[in-house]
């Protein structure tokens, strides 16, 4: 081939672009700086809100904060928990029960509801038509505002029997979780080869059968995985309980009869208030909310990667 | 699952493959009832979307009936709002609609430039090791309760940027345009601009994870292409990464702006409590999902009606965002499935 004849030609046209290559490394090198300034900003904020939230959240969590209500306070301790000056009045617990249940019931009515329609998308429904608007309003649904869910469940719930109850809260908080269960069960079960469904077919048996003891197993990590990140979504949500679960300030167990309460409203009741106290124990809340919702999200991380850690050993 | 934490389920790009097998026939009839009920309960689970959508949209709109009636289409285009009992009450939506695009747009201009640069940060420029941990910081800041953020944003940024209002109106105070914008009574520190500073921080998490999920589709050989001929990284990212990517990265900023109109705590404690329509970004106002919030409580009769058409408008909203961004998506994945 004629390779002396190529490469003259190219010579002056790299000399001659020169003084564009300046601009185009300095183009480069602002993209890149800009880039890692997104990074730092992010990182930068989730720092600033965590140090916050620990600062003067952390002096406020005592024992005493987290496991009493107020009437046990006034009734029969002194007013021992002195925290910048301020006297709290005031424990979180009748709030941490609240979340505890009300997320836990949101849980039990969201995870089973969602597993099927993902096993319904995944083994029934696979490429049907009604499967495909199925999928795509899960999606869509996924983007409703969480107010929306609790002004539902209030219109459904709360209006025809006449109280608010810590289920329809739980209710409202299962309307957010559901969409994102049935894709990422979904998601999971589309992960299973089908070498091992046709395994189980050619054993005799049944779909049904095939599903639930063969299918699901192996998929089980993520698709727990998934409902653990649903519930650290919902676990955090205050507008779906703002409108239905009441308001109170003694724990109420029964979650179908009596007003109840949860970490994220009490933050919100604290947020605004004038009263220097109130809002110590607002960022007290918040403390052991972020720990409930970070917990979730990290134990979700977790699972996927014992899992992968078992399945490569 | 890769940890895309509490993104509105994740923009696939892969084909559909569904199992396509056919089970055998039972032949014992126990058997064969067992396996038609659970396929039933199955189909009844994914038929519960549509049915929790429908009611939804069914018994909200039925709730709102009273407020159409009663203020015609002055509920919709009409600007006072003055959510009272009393006489001088007023349901008129357009300042609640107003506030809230105001402020999705506000949180769209930070979080988008934001968002997609963190997501070009993971794909493209950072260092290995320094991926993963890029990725939970992300989605830690997802699942940070937008409660957590207005207690912040009121007790901690709302102070010092009182501050920071009041020397940009005075700097910006006279100039065409700008000067109308950067002012406003910023008293309290309490406005449009800080709830819409929030709502970027809260929005970048979702519109980053999507789009890092759109950009890590990039089929290598494009990238290399480029490096090959030469392309600097920027250019790398210009000619092949955004023109494969750029429907993706739209619909994950339409799903972003879906999230920031309809969020409702945050911006309940920081944008204040005055329905206006106002180009000053640093004055106080007021937003549907926070009117809601606000106000509900209280609420009875017209105003209660009010309140839930307002979740209606927003619901509609919503749904629209991301019915047409998730359309997007589809399209996209029907064209990565042609060629």
């Amino acid at each position: 081939m004629t390779s002396t004849v190529e490469a003259p030609p190219t010579e002056p046209r790299l000399a001659s672009h020169r003084p564009l290559h300046r601009r185009r490394s300095v183009t480069n090198t602002v993209f890149v700086v800009a880039v890692w300034v997104a990074f730092a900003l992010v990182t930068g904020a989730l720092g600033a809100v965590l140090a916050f939230v620990i600062v003067k959240g952390a002096p406020v969590v005592s024992w005493q904060f987290l496991t009493t209500s107020p009437i046990q306070i006034r009734a029969d301790q002194p007013d021992t928990a002195q925290v910048f000056g301020l006297t709290l009045r005031y424990g979180m617990w009748p709030a941490i029960v609240g979340t505890v249940l009300i997320t836990g019931m949101a849980t039990l009515l969201a995870v089973p509801l969602g597993v099927m329609g993902g096993i319904y998308l995944n083994e029934y429904g696979a490429r049907s038509r009604f499967a495909a608007v199925v999928r795509f309003l899960a999606d869509v649904m996924t983007g409703v505002p969480s107010v929306v869910m609790g002004l539902f469940v209030f219109t459904v719930l709360v209006l025809p029997l006449h109280q608010r109850t810590g289920f329809a809260g739980a209710a409202a908080l299962a309307c957010l979780m559901v969409p994102i269960v049935i894709r990422s069960t979904e998601e999971m079960l589309r992960l299973v080869p089908d070498d091992i469904r046709e395994a189980s077919y050619g054993l005799g048996a049944s779909q049904s059968r095939t599903i639930l003891r063969v299918v699901l197993p192996s998929a089980l990590p993520g698709i727990v995985s998934g409902a653990l990140l649903a519930i650290a979504r919902a676990a955090g949500e205050t507008a779906p309980l703002l409108f239905t679960i009441g308001i109170v300030s003694a724990t109420n167990p029964n979650l179908f009869s009596g007003p109840n309460t949860a970490l994220s409203t009490q933050i919100f009741a604290n947020a605004s208030s004038p009263f220097p106290a109130a809002i110590a124990r607002g960022w007290g809340a918040a403390l052991v909310l972020i720990a409930i919702t970070f917990a979730f999200t990290l134990l979700a991380r977790l699972v996927v990667a014992l899992f992968r850690k078992r399945q490569l050993g | 699952m890769r940890g895309c934490a509490s993104t509105p389920a994740p923009l696939r790009f892969m084909t559909i493959t569904a199992s396509e097998l056919t089970p055998p026939t039972p032949f014992a009839g126990s058997r064969r009832i067992g396996d038609r009920t659970f396929r039933i309960l199955a189909v009844a689970s994914g038929a519960a979307v549509l049915v929790l959508l429908g009611l939804i949209a069914l018994t909200m709109t039925r709730a709102s009936i009273p407020w159409f009636m009663t203020w015609g289409w002055s509920a919709l285009f009409g600007t006072v709002w003055v959510p009272s009992t009393g006489a001088n009450a007023s349901l008129e939506a357009l300042a609640l609609i107003y506030g809230s695009l105001l402020t999705a747009t506000i949180a769209m201009l930070i979080a988008v430039p934001l968002s997609i640069g963190i997501a070009l940060f993971v794909t493209e420029v950072a260092p290995r090791a320094l991926r993963k941990p890029v990725i939970l910081i992300v989605d830690l800041l997802a699942v940070v309760p937008s409660v957590v953020f207005g207690l912040w944003g009121l007790n901690v940024l709302a102070k010092p940027l009182a501050g920071v209002y009041t020397s940009m109106s005075d700097a910006f105070a006279g100039w065409p345009v700008v000067g109308a914008v950067f002012t406003g009574k910023p008293v309290s520190g309490v406005s449009f601009m800080t709830a819409g500073l929030i709502l970027a921080l809260m929005a970048t998490p979702i519109i980053a994870s999507l789009s890092r999920e759109v950009l890590a589709t990039t089929p290598s050989a494009l990238k290399e292409a480029a490096l090959a001929l030469g392309a600097t990284r920027w250019e790398m990212v210009r000619g092949a990464v955004f023109p494969h990517a750029r429907g993706g990265l739209v619909a994950a900023v339409m799903i972003g702006l879906g999230r920031a109109l309809g969020e409702t705590i945050a911006v309940v404690l920081l944008v204040g409590a005055s329905a206006r329509i106002t180009t000053a970004v640093f004055s106080s106002g007021e937003t549907m999902a926070a009117a809601i919030a606000r106000n509900f409580n209280e609420a009875t009769g017209t105003t209660r009606s009010a309140l839930i058409g307002l979740g209606v408008v927003l619901f509609a909203i919503t749904l629209l965002i991301n019915i047409v961004a998730r359309t997007i998506v589809q399209r996209v994945q029907k064209r990565g499935r042609g060629t």
